[in-house]
């Protein structure tokens, strides 16, 4: 699982990869499809989509002679929680922070 | 059965705050100043609270959020340097399973008549979650996200 995680964020971390998902995250789209919008080659694009494949986030099945993919949510919504939560409960902590700071502009200063 | 993993991640947030950094480490050195910004979310109810800002002394903060889940964040101090360096480990738990266990960076740098914070996390973060997550939010989030957490 942590091997999974692991593999899951790296193949995120790529703003070609993360473009394919958030456009699969719409519903699913045959790989020439998907390949539309970049401009890069289909061998490129089918690279891409092995990386997500590989990582759990993108699932595909052939049918004929179309490749379709789509999202695999799962993968998605494990990790998004506990991120999410920790950095948003920092994020809102650090403006408080600032809130306080501003509304406190007369604290005596500490004496060492 | 619990599924046992483990999770390791690290992400930066930085600030600036127009007051020196004196005025900022301020903030985190006592209980009364803290309590002030580092709370659980509107309407929490705290349990307890307790901190002892040193070297080798502990915080914790415990109690259940509006939506009932109950929080504990339990840190230990390792390095207390004033106005320049705060390290802690802590770990979180929810309704009573540990989540994670994590190490805390505070940086505070003067920069001209403020500071800028930099504030690092990295974690283990423990044994899956509950899956409730949307899918849609989830998705929506790492899209925007992801790219500036993973270092």
């Amino acid at each position: 699982m942590s091997a999974h995680l692991d593999s899951l964020f790296q193949a995120l971390a790529d703003p070609t990869r993360r473009a394919i998902v958030e456009r699969l995250s719409r519903g699913p789209a045959s790989v020439s499809d998907l390949a539309r919008p970049f401009d890069m080659s289909l061998p490129a694009v089918v690279q891409h989509l092995g990386v997500l494949e590989a990582a759990g986030v993108v699932a595909s099945e052939k049918v004929g002679r179309v490749r379709t993919c789509r999202i695999e949510p799962a993968a998605l919504s494990l990790a998004e929680q506990w991120i999410h939560e920790r950095r948003t409960s920092w994020e809102r902590r650090l403006d408080r922070l600032g809130a306080y700071l501003a509304a406190e502009p007369d604290l005596p200063e500490e004496t060492p | 059965m619990t599924e046992r993993n483990v999770v390791h991640a690290t992400f930066h947030i930085e600030r600036a705050y127009p007051v020196p950094p004196k005025r900022v480490f301020a903030a985190w050195a006592t209980p009364e100043a803290k309590a002030r910004w580092f709370d659980g979310p509107e309407g929490f109810e705290c349990y307890e609270r307790s901190m002892d800002f040193r070297a080798g002394g502990a915080e914790r903060l415990w109690g259940k959020h509006p939506g009932g889940k109950v929080s504990d964040f339990q840190a230990r101090y390792f390095e207390v340097i004033p106005d320049a360096r705060i390290i802690y480990a802590y770990d979180m738990w929810q309704n009573g399973v540990k989540l994670s266990v994590s190490l805390a960076t505070i940086e505070f740098h003067a920069a001209g008549a403020g500071t800028r914070l930099l504030m690092t996390e990295q974690g283990a973060f423990l044994d899956g979650y509950d899956d409730a997550g949307s899918r849609e939010e989830g998705t929506r989030w790492l899209l925007e996200k992801l790219g500036a957490v993973l270092t």
